[in-house]
């Protein structure tokens, strides 16, 4: 199963580095969206400096929407998906493939949106450990679960907006636990925050567990 | 001759419309079947059915020796299925998606570069993307990887669409070649000259079932499921559907 993951999610990076459509699309997209969250939230008035972590986890969702569509879009073309069912891959590789491609992507996009948010918010980023500890738990929890949504809407011609309608409550658990890690590290409070790290890292592994055991089903029935 | 495919009364249901509604087909090891029919006859939904793709509603499906109604993923590796539309990544190489599909399929490398520079695309073809080739090229690319996979039954649908006189006989010489090699085929086609010239039996399906409809060399009026072709170096053939 590692060996079909490892196959698929280079597959899928190769895609991303021949199109660019992340760096291209997504990351101008998300940067875009933190700049319009400055404009309306005047950075004077300090509602930035409470609301940062929200927005950033906000982006990071609206974001990954994009990712996961584009994931499962090249899946979509005519052909692909039975040339897939052809081939010897474990089902549940290729869900972990796809989910570590996609999570590649977002953690690339984390780092500039923290970049980001440094810059155009004044943030000041400490607590690294309990950013980078909720950063990664959170990511695979969207990464896998956006993985095993947009297996459902594969076959569809709606999809394009069944994703985000079937993705977006899914993840409200993520996006608050995140942001709350996120407002205790950067108050200098971690310990308040480990709890939220924890409950990502088991939204994380129910929806990769899921993942391994549903995909197969789900892309036979998309 | 050992049965590589058996269907008998099979019925498949494609998005609420049953686009088989009993279809009889025994297909021998080494055989060369082509089924014909007018368009919306159900011949693409008997390959894919054998291919375990539809799944079977109805009635006894045997290929391979896995019973299609409730081992349809069983067979998926030992099939090779050329379909209307190439199945590839179109913002890859052909290399890169050749070596995907062959990798995935559990392909040897160097079979997979075999292939290609059989079906003309090593070199500069090799690094371009599928979305910048031909109809045609994309159809050698789609039977690159299949003659990598070393199927042991081959569904091939409309295998010659596309393709230039010379990669037509390239095909028939690829389609000769696995069945001297043990492999069965079957193809799906309005070629009847082509098909006729590959010494294959001909199936005829109209209306999502088998045994009705014209058969290659009939008038409008003619029936009957399965006619012999007696012409070409193809397989002799005795069996009916």
């Amino acid at each position: 199963m590692l060996r079909d993951a490892l196959l698929v999610a280079g597959k899928d990076l190769r895609l991303e580095l021949r199109t660019r459509v992340g760096i291209g699309q997504v990351l101008p997209f998300a940067v875009l969206v933190l700049v319009l969250f400055g404009f309306a939230l005047d950075p004077d008035r300090g509602i930035l400096d409470a609301a940062t972590p929200g927005l950033f986890w906000v982006t990071v969702l609206f974001s990954a929407v994009l990712a996961v569509q584009r994931a499962f879009s090249v899946e979509s073309a005519d052909g692909v998906r039975d040339a897939l069912r052809l081939t010897s891959l474990a089902p549940g590789g290729v869900f972990l493939g796809k989910a570590a491609a996609v999570a590649v992507q977002l953690l690339v996009l984390e780092v500039a949106l923290g970049v980001g948010v440094v810059v155009l918010y004044g943030a000041d980023p400490s607590g690294w450990a309990l950013l980078v500890g909720t950063a990664l738990p959170a990511t695979a929890g969207i990464a896998a679960a956006g993985s095993l949504y947009g297996v459902l809407a594969v076959g569809l011609r709606v999809r394009e907006t069944l994703v985000p309608l079937l993705l977006l409550p899914v993840l409200a658990p993520v996006l608050l636990a995140s942001t709350r890690a996120f407002e205790a590290a950067l108050d200098g409070s971690p310990a308040d925050g480990w709890p939220w790290a924890g409950l990502l890292a088991l939204f994380a592994v129910v929806y990769v567990g899921c993942g391994i055991g549903l995909y197969g089903t789900l892309l036979e029935e998309s | 001759m050992a049965s590589v495919i058996h269907l008998s009364d099979v019925v498949a249901v494609l998005g609420g419309f049953p686009a088989l509604a009993g279809v009889n087909l025994d297909v021998d090891a080494g055989e060369l079947v082509a089924l014909v029919g007018p368009n919306g006859a159900g011949k693409t939904t008997v390959l894919r059915v054998c291919a375990g793709l539809v799944p079977v509603v109805s009635g006894e499906a045997t290929v391979l020796g896995f019973n299609l109604v409730t081992q349809s993923r069983g067979v998926r590796s030992r099939v090779g299925l050329l379909g209307p539309a190439g199945g590839f990544y179109d913002d890859l190489t052909v290399a890169d998606n050749l070596r995907f599909f062959g990798r995935a399929s559990g392909v040897d490398a160097a079979d997979t570069a075999a292939a290609a520079e059989r079906f003309g695309l090593s070199g500069r073809l090799a690094s371009t993307r599928v979305s910048q080739l031909s109809t045609g090229q994309r159809r050698r690319v789609a039977l690159a990887a299949l003659v990598a996979r070393r199927a042991e039954l081959w569904l091939l649908d409309e295998p010659h669409a596309g393709l230039d006189a010379a990669g037509r006989d390239l095909l028939d010489d690829v389609i000769q070649a696995a069945c001297g090699a043990g492999a069965t085929v079957v193809l799906a086609s309005h070629e009847l000259d082509r098909t006729a010239a590959l010494g294959c039996r001909h199936v005829n399906l109209a209306g999502g079932t088998t045994g009705v409809g014209p058969g290659p060399d009939d008038g409008p009026a003619g029936s009957g499921g399965s006619d012999d072709c007696d012409h070409g170096a193809g397989p002799e053939v005795t069996d009916a559907a």
